[in-house]
C-alpha cells in the first residue's frame, strides 16, 4: 500500500516537474522584469517558446558531428532524472532509495559534459569561451558543494536526500550555525552552476556576460528546446533541493495521501519565496568579472569548510 | 591454479625469446601472447568467483639460501584481472605495429605477474626490477633517440632510487630471507615500522606516481609505444600500489597504528589535486593521460589510507567500503586507461601527431574510436553511469562516513582531503572534455588531420569491448566488488556482500547512503528512449548549413577548414585556469612577442609553465646519480696495481662484514 502511494506520489511529483520547470523560469523572468520597472514576458512564454522551437526547422552546422544530435538528449535525460530525484511535495517517493546528493551532483556533471561536447562540435570560438570559464568556476564550485553535502552527512548521518530532509524535519535540530553557513555556500554554488547574476546573466547574449548560453549558440529547433527545457528542470531542481535541505517543514509522506495537498501547498510556498528572494536579489546586484568570481566561491568554500568546522567543534570529537 | 599462472609465466618469458629468434614472426606471436593473457584472465576470474584457498609454491631454483616462492590469493588474484586485461588489449593492439623492442613486451608482462605472484622478498624484488628494467629498455628503443634518451634517463633514475627504497623498506621491516609467511608472523614494531612505512611509500609510490615523486610519469610514459605506455598506466602503477598494499595491510600485521594511513591520504589528496591540474595544462594527449593516472592514483591512495585507518580503529566495515572502492576503481582506471592510451597510439598513428594543437574534427574521420574514447575518458571523469562513478561514489562515501575516526587532527584532515579529492574531480572533468573536444571535436587544426581513417576491424573492436567493459562495471559495480570479495576478505575480514548487490552499492545493509546505478540508467534510458522516439514519430524540418559563428564572413576558398586561429585549443581552453590556478601551482605564464613596428617577425603568443617537482625534487636526483657515475667512472681508469688493491681491500671488507655477522 505504502509502496502504491509512493509510486502515486512520484508520479505526481513527476507530473509536477514537467508542469512547474518551465513555467517557474517564466515567473522569474515576469518578476525579474517587474522589479526592474518592465512589464516582462507573459508568464506562459516559456511554454510557448518550448512549443514554438519544437516546431521549427533545425539547423544543424555542416561539420556538425552525432554529437551536436546526441548531447541534447543527454542534457535533458540527465536534467529530468536529476529532477526526479530531488522529493518536492512529499518524502518517501518511490525513487528515495536513490535520491543521493553524490549521484545528483554527478547528474549535474553529465549535463555539464555534454553540454561542452556540444559546443565543441561546431568549432566556434564562441563555445570555447564558456567551456573555458566553466572549468574555473567549477574548480571552485563543486569542492563547496561537497563540503555542504559533509555537513548535511554529519548532521543526518548519510547523504541520502529523503533521508537528510527527515532527519531536518523532524529532528529537534534547533537553528544550526552549520546549516546556516552551508545554506550561504550553497546558494554562491548555485547561483554560479546556474548562471545567475552576479555571476553569469542568463537574459543577454552578450560576449562578456555569458557563461552557459555562450555554448548554445549554435543549436536551433529541437535540440535547443530540449537544451532550453534541461535548463529550466536544472534550475527547478535546484531551488527544490534548497527548498528541501533548509526549509524541511510541511513535506508530506507519500504514505499519507490526505497531507499531499497540504504539502503542495507549502512547497508552492517555498518556492514562490525562493524565487521572490532570487529575484529581489537579482534585481539589486550587477553581474561580476569573470576572474572576480574565483574570490565569490573561495568565500563560499571557507563557509563550507567553516560548516564542517563548527559541526565538530559543537558535536564534541571524539 | 598456480600452475596454470607459472605456465603462463613461462609461456611469455618463452614469447619473448622466440620474439628476439624469429622476428618475421612477430604477428602471431604478439597475437598468441594476448590469447594467454585471456586465458590468464579466465584462470583468475575463476580462481576468484570460486574463492579457492591460498595456494603457495616453493620453487625447485633460485638463490641459495633464499629461493624462490610463489603465492596466490584473493588480492593477488584481483590484481593479476587488471594487469592481464591490460596487458592483453595492449598485445593485441601492438599485433601489427612494427617495434623496434617487441621481445620486452611479453617480459615486462612476465615481470609484472611475477611481482604479482612473488611469496617472498625476492622474488617481489626480481618481479618489480624485472617490469622496470624491460620498461626502459622498450622507452629506449622507441621514437627520437635524443627524446627516448632523456625520458629513459629519468625513468632509470627513479627506478633505481625506488628499487632501492623498496629494498631498504624490505630489509629494515623484515630483515633478509624468510618467506611472507614468517614475514606476515613478525612484523616491525616500534620505530622500524615508521621508517618501513615512508621507505615503502617513497620506492612503491615513486612507480605508482604517488607525490612528491610523480613529476617523471608525464615525461616517461609518454614516451614509451602505445601499447607499452597502456600497460604502464594501466597495469604497471597498480602493480607498485598493490606492492604498498601487501607491505602495509597484510604483512606489516593486522594492527598498525592508527595514524598509518595519514600520510597515503596526505599524499593521495595532493596526487588528485596536482595530477589533474597539470593534466589541464599539458598540450600532449599522452601527457595529458599520464597526468591522469597521477590524478587516479591519487584517488585510490586516499581510499588506501582510509581503509588502513580504519582498520587499525577496528571498523571492519568502513575499511571494506574504502578498500572496495580503491580495489574498483584500480580495476575501472586499469581498463580506462589502457583504452585511453590505445586510443591516443590509434590517433597518433592515423593524424600523424600526438599534440592536441595539430588534432582536431577527428570523429568525422575515426567514428568508433571516438566513441569509445569518449565512453574512456567519462568513465576517467567519473560521470554516471560509467564505473569511474561508481568507484568515486564509493569513495567519498567512504570519506563522509569517516570523520569519527580518531583524533581531532585526523576527524579535520579527512574534510579537508574531500576538499582536494573534489576539486581534483572537478579539474578531471575540464582535462577529460579539453582532451576529447580538442582532438575529437570542431574543425582540423592540421591538414594532416583530414588523412585519418578509421582503425582496422579488430582494432575498433578491442575498444568497443574495453569502453563496453567499462560501462558493464559501472552498471554492475557488485560484479567487480564480488571479484574484489576474497581481497576484502584477506585484509579487513569482511567483504560488501549485503552492501553491493546486482542493482548498485550501499554504504550500510540497509539504511545509509545506495547508489543505484541499474535504476538510474533505467531512467535516463528510458527518458533518452521517450524523446528519442517522440523525435523520430513527428520529424521535423532539419537542415544542415555553414555553422553560424557569431555572423563570421565564411573563411576564404584557401582554408579548407575555416581559419584554424580562431578556434580555441589546448592553450587557450585552460587559460582562466592558468591565471588563476596555474600560476601558484605551475609558475604558469603568457610568453608573448610583439613585434617593433618595421620587424617582418610574426608576432607570438604562448604560455610557459614547468612543474616545481621536476625542478626541486627530480633534478637533484639526477645529480646525484650523475655524480655517482662520474665516481664511478674512475674505477676503470685505475692503474693495474690499483685494481689489484682494490680489490684485496674489497675481499678483506667483506669478510671483516661475514665475520661480525657471525659473531652476532
Amino acid at each position: 500500500m505504502i509502496q502504491l502511494a509512493g509510486l502515486l506520489a512520484w508520479l505526481l511529483h513527476a507530473g509536477l516537474v514537467a508542469l512547474a520547470a518551465p513555467a517557474l523560469t517564466g515567473f522569474t523572468r515576469k518578476l525579474r522584469a517587474n522589479l526592474q520597472g518592465r512589464r516582462g514576458p507573459p508568464l506562459l512564454q516559456t511554454w510557448r517558446d518550448l512549443i514554438r522551437l519544437w516546431r521549427k526547422e533545425t539547423v544543424l552546422a555542416d561539420n556538425a558531428s552525432p554529437v551536436s544530435e546526441v548531447a541534447p538528449l543527454v542534457i535533458f535525460a540527465a536534467s529530468a532524472t536529476a529532477a526526479l530525484l530531488v522529493p518536492s511535495f512529499a518524502l518517501g517517493l518511490s525513487t528515495a532509495a536513490t535520491s543521493d546528493l553524490l549521484l545528483i551532483t554527478g547528474l549535474f556533471a553529465l549535463c555539464r559534459a555534454a553540454t561542452a561536447l556540444a559546443a565543441m562540435d561546431a568549432g566556434t570560438w564562441f563555445g570555447g569561451i564558456g567551456i573555458s570559464r566553466e572549468s574555473l568556476l567549477s574548480f571552485f564550485a563543486e569542492p563547496a558543494l561537497l563540503l555542504v553535502f559533509f555537513t548535511l552527512a554529519l548532521v543526518a548521518g548519510s547523504t541520502n536526500l529523503d533521508h537528510i530532509a527527515d532527519v531536518l524535519r523532524t529532528g529537534a535540530l534547533g537553528l544550526r550555525v552549520s546549516l546556516g553557513l552551508g545554506l550561504a555556500a550553497a546558494i554562491s554554488v548555485g547561483l554560479t552552476t546556474l548562471g545567475r547574476l552576479p555571476i553569469g546573466n542568463p537574459s543577454t547574449h552578450l560576449e562578456l556576460a555569458m557563461l552557459h548560453e555562450s555554448m548554445t549558440l549554435e543549436f536551433s529547433g529541437r535540440s535547443l528546446a530540449l537544451i532550453e527545457a534541461g535548463a529550466q528542470l536544472r534550475f527547478f531542481t535546484w531551488l527544490a533541493l534548497l527548498a528541501t535541505i533548509f526549509i524541511p517543514f510541511g513535506i508530506a509522506p507519500a504514505g499519507d495521501i490526505l497531507d499531499w495537498p497540504r504539502g503542495l501547498l507549502t512547497f508552492g510556498a517555498k518556492m514562490l519565496l525562493l524565487t521572490c528572494a532570487l529575484c529581489f536579489f537579482e534585481a539589486c546586484v550587477a553581474r561580476m568579472r569573470i576572474f572576480r568570481v574565483p574570490e565569490l566561491l573561495g568565500i563560499a568554500l571557507m563557509l563550507a569548510l567553516l560548516a564542517v568546522l563548527f559541526l565538530f567543534v559543537s558535536q564534541g570529537y571524539t | 591454479m598456480l600452475l596454470v599462472l607459472l605456465a603462463i609465466l613461462a609461456a611469455l618469458v618463452g614469447i619473448g625469446v622466440a620474439e628476439a629468434a624469429l622476428p618475421q614472426l612477430g604477428r602471431l606471436l604478439r597475437t598468441t601472447a594476448a590469447l594467454i593473457c585471456a586465458a590468464g584472465l579466465v584462470a583468475v576470474a575463476l580462481d576468484l568467483v570460486l574463492a579457492l584457498p591460498a595456494e603457495t609454491l616453493q620453487l625447485p631454483f633460485g638463490p641459495p639460501g633464499v629461493g624462490l616462492t610463489l603465492a596466490l590469493d584473493g588480492l593477488s588474484g584481483f590484481f593479476l584481472l587488471v594487469v592481464f586485461i591490460s596487458s592483453g588489449a595492449a598485445l593485441f593492439a601492438a599485433r601489427d605495429e612494427p617495434l623496434a623492442g617487441a621481445p620486452l613486451i611479453p617480459v615486462f608482462v612476465a615481470g609484472m605477474v611475477i611481482t604479482l605472484l612473488a611469496g617472498d622478498g625476492f622474488t617481489l624484488f626480481l618481479g618489480f626490477e624485472t617490469m622496470s628494467a624491460a620498461s626502459w629498455l622498450l622507452i629506449l628503443s622507441h621514437g627520437l633517440p635524443l627524446a627516448a634518451a632523456k625520458a629513459g634517463r629519468l625513468y632509470m633514475t627513479m627506478a633505481i632510487a625506488g628499487a632501492l627504497t623498496l629494498l631498504g623498506a624490505m630489509a629494515v621491516g623484515f630483515g633478509v630471507g624468510g618467506d611472507f609467511a614468517a614475514w606476515r608472523a613478525a612484523p616491525p614494531t616500534g620505530l622500524r615500522a615508521a621508517a618501513f612505512l615512508f621507505l615503502v611509500l617513497a620506492g612503491a609510490g615513486s612507480k605508482a606516481g604517488l607525490p612528491p615523486l610523480h613529476g617523471w610519469l608525464p615525461i616517461a610514459h609518454p614516451a614509451a609505444p602505445a601499447p607499452v605506455s597502456a600497460m604502464m598506466s594501466g597495469a604497471m602503477t597498480k602493480v607498485a600500489l598493490y606492492v604498498i598494499v601487501r607491505l602495509l595491510f597484510d604483512l606489516a600485521g593486522p594492527n598498525p597504528p592508527l595514524w598509518w594511513g595519514v600520510p597515503l591520504l596526505i599524499m593521495g589528496s595532493l596526487g588528485a589535486l596536482l595530477g589533474a591540474a597539470r593534466a589541464n595544462f599539458e598540450t600532449d594527449i599522452k601527457a595529458v593521460l599520464a597526468s591522469s593516472t597521477i590524478e587516479n592514483i591519487g584517488v585510490i591512495a586516499v581510499a588506501l589510507g582510509l581503509a588502513l585507518t580504519a582498520r587499525a580503529a577496528h571498523l571492519p566495515l568502513l575499511a571494506s567500503l574504502a578498500l572496495g572502492a580503491a580495489l574498483l576503481h584500480v580495476l575501472g582506471h586499469g581498463i580506462n586507461k589502457t583504452l585511453m592510451f590505445l586510443v591516443a597510439g590509434a590517433v597518433d598513428h592515423q593524424a600523424g601527431s600526438r599534440r592536441l594543437d595539430r588534432l582536431g574534427g577527428l570523429i568525422h574521420f575515426m567514428p568508433v574510436t571516438a566513441v569509445c574514447a569518449i565512453a574512456g575518458a567519462a568513465s576517467l571523469a567519473a560521470l554516471p553511469p560509467m564505473v569511474g562513478f561508481a568507484s568515486i561514489w564509493m569513495v567519498f562515501q567512504s570519506l563522509l562516513t569517516a570523520p569519527r575516526l580518531g583524533s581531532f587532527v585526523l576527524q579535520m584532515l579527512i574534510p579537508i582531503v574531500a576538499l582536494l579529492l573534489a576539486g581534483g574531480g572537478a579539474l578531471a572533468l575540464s582535462a577529460m572534455l579539453r582532451l576529447i573536444g580538442v582532438t575529437f571535436l570542431g574543425r582540423p587544426r592540421a591538414v594532416r588531420t583530414a588523412g585519418a581513417h578509421e582503425t582496422r576491424l579488430p582494432i575498433s573492436l578491442l575498444f568497443v569491448g574495453l569502453a563496453a567493459a567499462s560501462a558493464v562495471f559501472g552498471l554492475l559495480p557488485g560484479l567487480a566488488l564480488r571479484l574484489a570479495s576474497p581481497a576484502l576478505q584477506i585484509l579487513t575480514g569482511t567483504d560488501l556482500s549485503g552492501r553491493a548487490g546486482w542493482f548498485g552499492v550501499g554504504t550500510q545493509a540497509t539504511g545509509g547512503a545506495y547508489y543505484g546505478a541499474l535504476p538510474i540508467a533505467a531512467i535516463l534510458a528510458a527518458i533518452v528512449a521517450a524523446v528519442w522516439l517522440l523525435l523520430r514519430r513527428h520529424p521535423a524540418l532539419s537542415r544542415r548549413a555553414r555553422a553560424w559563428d557569431c555572423g563570421y564572413a565564411a573563411p576564404p576558398p584557401f582554408l579548407p577548414f575555416g581559419d584554424t586561429t580562431t578556434q580555441y585549443g589546448a592553450a587557450s581552453l585552460s587559460e582562466p585556469l592558468g591565471r588563476t590556478l596555474g600560476v601558484p601551482l605551475f609558475d604558469w605564464q603568457m610568453a608573448t612577442s610583439i613585434p617593433e613596428p618595421g620587424e617582418t617577425r610574426p608576432a607570438r603568443f604562448g604560455v610557459v609553465w614547468y612543474d616545481p617537482v621536476l625542478r626541486f625534487l627530480h633534478a637533484p636526483v639526477l645529480r646525484a646519480r650523475d655524480w655517482l657515475a662520474d665516481r664511478a667512472e674512475l674505477i676503470q681508469r685505475l692503474t693495474i696495481r690499483r685494481t689489484l688493491a682494490m680489490m684485496v681491500a674489497a675481499l678483506v671488507a667483506l669478510l671483516v662484514i661475514v665475520a661480525i655477522l657471525e659473531q652476532s
